[in-house]
């Protein structure tokens, strides 16, 4: 059987952004038919890759070839009409419109008269979604569904318009596990009418579950790409991950030194049973002074979550969190601030640091009430408490009154660590404290957190950087899917235990199971 | 090989102990209500009130009384009706009191050259403020709130300007069409009571039946989803402001009909009313969804409560404005809450 | 690196726009000065410009208010409410003397404030729509208290409108010590930058554990406190009480103002001493083309303009 002409081939994409090579000389075809895994960490250059699909941005380099024509797309609208449409993880329609306006807008049935023909409409809308296993009114605004049947008209939407690629990015990341079946029948009744799919997922059971063919993408180029049952989990895994299997730990690759060792005293941070709907389910995690406790996972399973929900940031629908022995209440974030919880954001653009004031305001800003005396700043106690520690972190700004949105990733991140370390916290969440910034500004931090945890902070390490927190953590808890799937303690905290329990093995099982997916 | 794809179990996403069916069910049910209390709040409102003050007051269920409130609602309607489609897109427009006024100006100025210039004048040159109250929005990306109090002040300047500083008042002559049209009855009630008839059932059809109204909804809805799916953003927000500004020179031209002359003094506070109006019949500020029906509903209940005041002698009729002041708080309050709680199921 | 170099070529042409920006203001009222100066006979004079200080002082007072709303990137509507509501209610309670009228002014103005406050800040109410509600009801509501323009016959009153220092009127020193205290708020207080913060992102003022809400709601009561100053201060210099008209399109002129004066609409910083060239330059411009016979129509047009040029050219401002 021959196999059917390509409905896209992508030759040497890439694209650049200031400072960084986003995707480089990446390939790509699609077959009709042909369900595509496109995995990679964060900054792998997948999100970039759709959006040059979709046309939201335009290459530097390297064509796209759509149904034996090269295409250059200006905008979304456009690379829909052509027939690729994009399934993103939120929902990108109309919440307040019905269900079948949804469906609709743009193409609405008229009557004789020119006027919408909603009864029709409202007919064909309600038989389409049936294919998708969507039976609802559909004169309902859109909202009032689940994020999954909402998606389904997406899905319905997308289709609809006569896509030959859809594009699916996470799109599972809030179905239930009955939506997610639901999806997959989709996604196989597409392969079978000759739509192309690429699906974006995390989850590596789903990858497993619809896939075909995979694509691996780390820093911009694509490290591996075929049929994805050839691929085993673990290699999956380490591709993605970019580390070998088995592979000799080296040492010193990170400024990390792992000479603090946690006291046997009681933990400073306890969280049991955090559980955030969707996101967390039954998250615990405690660390002693002195100890920093790494969080594992892939993107997605959880780990900024679980940070955020200690932080008092998320609302959890139950879970308690403890500081000290003393149980936090309110899981506001000023309550976990005062009683000793500082969070460094994963977004520190959007999230950490204050952009429009100075480096001097910034390092301020959580301390100034201490600061203050009936409301009043004392200049010279802010002055000397952020001369320190521009001075201890060694900040590179102009002045202490430079912008911070001017600074370097590397410097904003030290502005922000200076900002909680000013409030003399008892524990430190780190959500991708090294990520964006430069090496130098890297070592530095990382030498930083190892001074702090021998100082007796508690630390909470979250970083995509296998070796960051293979040799940053003293421990590591690993998530998966939002719930906690292992621990590795003393010697097991390896590279090699990590994967395998991100991917699911248990170590006993192994060598079973690696033989009979290799067979 | 097929072997691991079918062997692989099934992504439990948070091993999903909320039952999905009966979610949408328990949300369904109060969704309705609350879209039942959206949608007729202000016209179960509006039928208490009215009973209520037909049974207190001799004098308010009079052929009359209700002829000349549905005359006096008339223009503010029609102003209310445009208002509804700029807040249906998200928008808001402060320019309408200053277009009211300026549409009346220029019908009584016209009228001296003719019904058609009369009518046309002021449908073009409060169209024209529109169009660029609407390329400001639009294209531009400036604030709506910012280019329409802009755009208020302005059109109130060239309202002066024509009137010699407002000391001149144009008179509309007698027996013309235009007087005819503004003074006259069809069948019991004022023309203008006709006209906004005609107009709203337009307007809902404009809004429920045609591509346009579903962009509107669609850009009022979500601004970039609406982009993707093909929704002409710019053009739609353009067209809102101009229909708003025509709608709003359209009244204050009948007014001036009405009236017979053009009355520079008119106006002010109306954009206030007409916002108030179209919130309390159901239309959410923040965009995505609205009624013209409901700004109907909300005009006349203004109206009603102001008629009431007026027959509550003791009243200031000030008492309109903390009325509407109220109300609106209320309503907005209630939206917000409302909008909360369904994210929230 | 890289980021440096790809800096320097477009810096010049930011460089200038950061100036107009921040300059701009000054170098408008300056021209404007000197334009007066060669073009209008008598503009040189002690009186003309104690007429146009006295007349822009509640313009500033309003603006210093707002300038501190929109520095948290919300808006205020109703000061113009406010300070007709401030007018009846100084009319109303002027009886039991100057002091006890001007505290339940202070009480009305904060129970306004606060009702903004707490729409924008608890229930979630854009800042446009709360004050939307209480610029139509707080209207209607100083005319409750008091339909019709009334004439005040108080000494003190009379004084506080007319009465000067050392030929500096009441009104000006007013507006001046306000002014000052407004920006050392702004500089010198926890307030001032947890205000700013929470203006340039909310987001991450939240996740520095900032007391947003309260801090939000301090800002309204501040803003409503002020335009009820400038609302008494209008009464006191017409020596009547007048809620029909006083204060309307106030919140118009205040916020031209303030960003006219560099304070971004998009919030996270405010220039107080720009705010305050920026109602100079405002009434400097109205008292140019009055001077020069033509007529309020005209004036409103210009300042139309100028709102519009203002905000578009603070466009591209602000954040990122």
């Amino acid at each position: 059987m021959a196999p059917p002409a390509e409905v896209l081939a992508v030759r040497g994409l890439s694209k650049s952004f200031p400072g960084v090579r986003a995707l480089d000389d990446v390939d790509l075809t699609l077959h009709p038919g042909e369900v595509h895994a496109l995995i990679g960490e964060n900054g792998a250059g997948k999100s970039t890759l759709i959006k040059l699909l979709t046309g939201v941005y335009r290459p530097d380099a390297g064509d796209i070839v759509f149904q034996g024509r090269t295409v250059s797309f200006g905008t979304p609208l456009e690379a829909q009409k052509a027939g690729i449409s994009t399934i993103y993880q939120e929902v990108n329609l109309i919440p307040l419109l019905s269900v079948a306006r949804n469906l609709f807008l743009g193409r609405e049935p008229r009557n004789r008269f020119g006027l919408l023909d909603s009864a029709r409409m409202n007919r064909e809308a309600e038989e389409a979604l049936r294919e998708y296993g969507v039976r609802v009114d559909v004169r309902r605004p859109l909202r009032t569904l689940g994020v999954g049947a909402q998606q389904m008209v997406a899905l319905a939407r997308a289709v609809a318009s006569e896509a030959r690629i859809v594009i699916m990015d996470e799109p599972t990341s809030s179905l239930e596990p009955r939506e997610v079946e639901t999806l997959f029948s989709v996604i196989r009744r597409l392969r079978d009418e000759g739509i192309a799919v690429v699906y974006v997922s995390h989850r590596l059971d789903e990858l497993y579950a619809v896939c075909d063919t995979v694509t691996v993408l780390r820093d911009g180029r694509r490290v591996h790409h075929g049929r994805l049952a050839e691929l085993d989990r673990l290699s999956l895994v380490s591709t993605m991950l970019g580390r070998e299997l088995g592979e000799v730990r080296q040492e010193g690759l990170t400024k990390f030194t792992g000479d603090h060792h946690a006291t046997d005293s009681r933990p400073v941070l306890e969280a049991v049973g955090l559980t955030v709907p969707h996101k967390l389910n039954e998250v615990s995690v405690s660390i002693r002074p002195g100890e920093v406790v790494g969080l594992g996972g892939l993107l997605g399973s959880g780990r900024t979550e679980t940070a955020k929900a200690i932080s008092g940031a998320l609302a959890t629908s139950s879970g308690r969190v403890t500081v000290a022995g003393v149980p936090l209440r309110g899981g506001s974030t000023p309550a976990a601030i005062r009683a000793g919880i500082s969070l460094l954001p994963e977004d520190r653009k959007s999230e950490g640091i204050v952009p429009g004031l100075s480096v001097r305001e910034n390092i301020s800003l959580a301390v100034l009430p201490r600061l203050s005396r009936f409301g009043l700043v004392s200049e010279a106690r802010v002055d000397s408490i952020v001369d320190t520690f521009i001075e201890r972190l060694r900040i590179k700004a102009s002045s202490p009154q430079q912008k911070v949105g001017e600074l370097s990733g590397g410097n904003q991140q030290k502005v922000l660590l200076a900002r909680w370390l000013a409030m003399n916290p008892k524990v430190l969440l780190l959500d991708e404290p090294t990520r964006g910034i430069d090496v130098g500004a890297k070592a530095e931090v990382q030498k930083l957190v190892d001074e702090l945890a021998a100082d007796g902070l508690g630390v909470l390490l979250i970083s995509s950087d296998l070796e960051e927190l293979i040799e940053g953590s003293d421990r590591v808890v690993v998530l998966k899917d939002g719930a906690v799937v292992g621990e590795l303690t003393g010697d097991e905290v390896t590279e090699d235990k990590l994967m395998r329990t991100i991917a699911g093995h248990a170590p006993e099982k192994d060598a079973v199971e690696e033989a009979a997916s290799d067979g | 090989m097929t072997a691991t794809k079918t062997d692989a179990p099934v992504a439990p996403a948070g091993d999903g102990k909320q039952a999905a069916a009966t979610e949408p069910v328990g949300s369904a049910r109060s969704e309705r209500l609350s879209a039942l209390v959206q949608q007729h709040g202000a016209l179960a409102v509006l039928v208490v009130v009215s009973l209520v003050a037909s049974f207190s007051f001799d004098s308010f269920a009079t052929g009359d009384n209700v002829g000349n409130m549905a005359t006096s609602s008339a223009f503010l309607a029609i102003v209310a009706l445009g208002m509804t489609f700029v807040i249906i897109t998200g928008g808001i427009d402060l320019s309408v009191g200053s277009l009211f006024a300026l549409g009346g100006v220029l019908a009584a100025w016209g009228s001296r050259h003719g019904t058609l210039v009369a009518l046309l004048l002021p449908l073009v040159v409060c169209g024209a403020i529109g169009v660029v109250n609407g390329l400001l929005v639009a294209r531009s990306r400036l604030a709506p709130f910012i280019v329409t109090l802009a755009a208020m002040l302005g059109a109130r300047g060239l309202m002066l300007a024509l009137t010699d500083e407002g000391a001149n008042t144009y008179l509309i002559g007698k027996g013309s069409f235009l007087a005819e049209l503004g003074q006259g009855t069809t069948l019991g009630l004022g023309n203008p009571v006709w006209i906004t008839l005609a107009l709203f059932v337009a307007g809902a059809v404009v809004l429920r039946r045609t591509r346009f109204g579903q962009h509107v909804y669609a850009v009022g809805g979500n601004e970039d989803a609406a982009a993707l799916m093909g929704a002409p953003v710019a053009r739609t927000k353009i067209l809102v402001y101009t229909l708003s500004g025509v709608l709003a020179g359209l009244a204050g031209a009948l007014n001036a009909a009405w009236l017979a002359s053009g009355v520079t003094i008119l106006g002010n506070g109306m954009e206030l009313d007409a916002i108030a109006a179209v919130v309390i019949g159901g239309t959410l500020l923040t965009g995505g969804l609205g009624y013209v029906s409901g700004s109907l509903v909300g005009v006349l209940l203004l109206r009603v409560i102001q008629n009431v005041i007026n027959q509550v002698g003791s009243l200031d009729s000030s008492y309109q404005q903390v009325v509407s002041g109220a109300f609106l708080a209320l309503v907005v309050i209630a939206q917000t809450w409302l909008g909360r709680r369904r994210q929230l199921l | 690196m890289a980021e440096a170099t790809l800096k320097t070529v477009p810096l010049d042409k930011a460089r200038v726009m950061q100036w107009l920006q921040t300059y701009g203001v000054y170098a408008g009222v300056a021209l404007l000065l000197v334009v007066n100066i060669a073009i209008t006979p008598h503009f040189l004079s002690a009186e003309n410009f104690r007429t146009q200080a006295v007349q822009v002082a509640p313009v500033i007072i309003v603006a210093l208010g707002m300038a501190l709303v929109i520095g948290t990137e919300g808006v205020d509507l109703s000061v113009g409410a406010v300070m007709a509501l401030a007018a009846s209610v100084t009319a109303l309670y002027l009886g039991y003397g100057l002091l006890p009228a001007l505290l339940v002014v202070a009480v009305f103005a904060a129970v306004v404030g606060l009702a903004n406050g707490a729409l924008v800040a608890f229930v979630g109410v854009q800042p446009i729509v709360a004050t939307l509600a209480l610029m139509v009801g707080g209207r209607g509501v100083a005319l409750v208290l008091l339909p019709q323009l009334e004439d005040l016959r108080n000494p003190s009153l009379a004084s506080l409108g007319s009465g000067d220092v050392l030929g500096i009127p009441y009104l000006i020193l007013i507006a001046t010590v306000l002014a000052l205290l407004v920006a050392f708020v702004v500089r010198r207080t926890t307030f001032g930058r947890q205000l700013l913060a929470i203006g340039d992102s909310r987001p991450a003022a939240e996740l520095a554990g900032l007391p947003v809400r309260r801090v939000l709601i301090l800002v309204y009561v501040g803003c409503a406190l002020l335009a009820a100053v400038a609302g008494v201060l209008a009464t006191a210099r017409l020596q009547a009480s007048d809620p029909t008209s006083l204060g309307n399109l106030m919140e118009l002129s205040a916020i031209t103002a303030v960003v006219v004066g560099g304070t971004p609409l998009t919030g996270g910083r405010v220039n107080i001493a720009g705010t305050v060239a920026g109602a100079v330059l405002i009434q400097l411009l109205t008292a140019t083309l009055i001077k020069h016979d033509l007529p309020p129509s005209w004036t409103q047009i210009a300042q139309a303009i100028v709102i519009v040029a203002a905000v578009y050219a603070a466009r591209g401002r602000g954040k990122r």
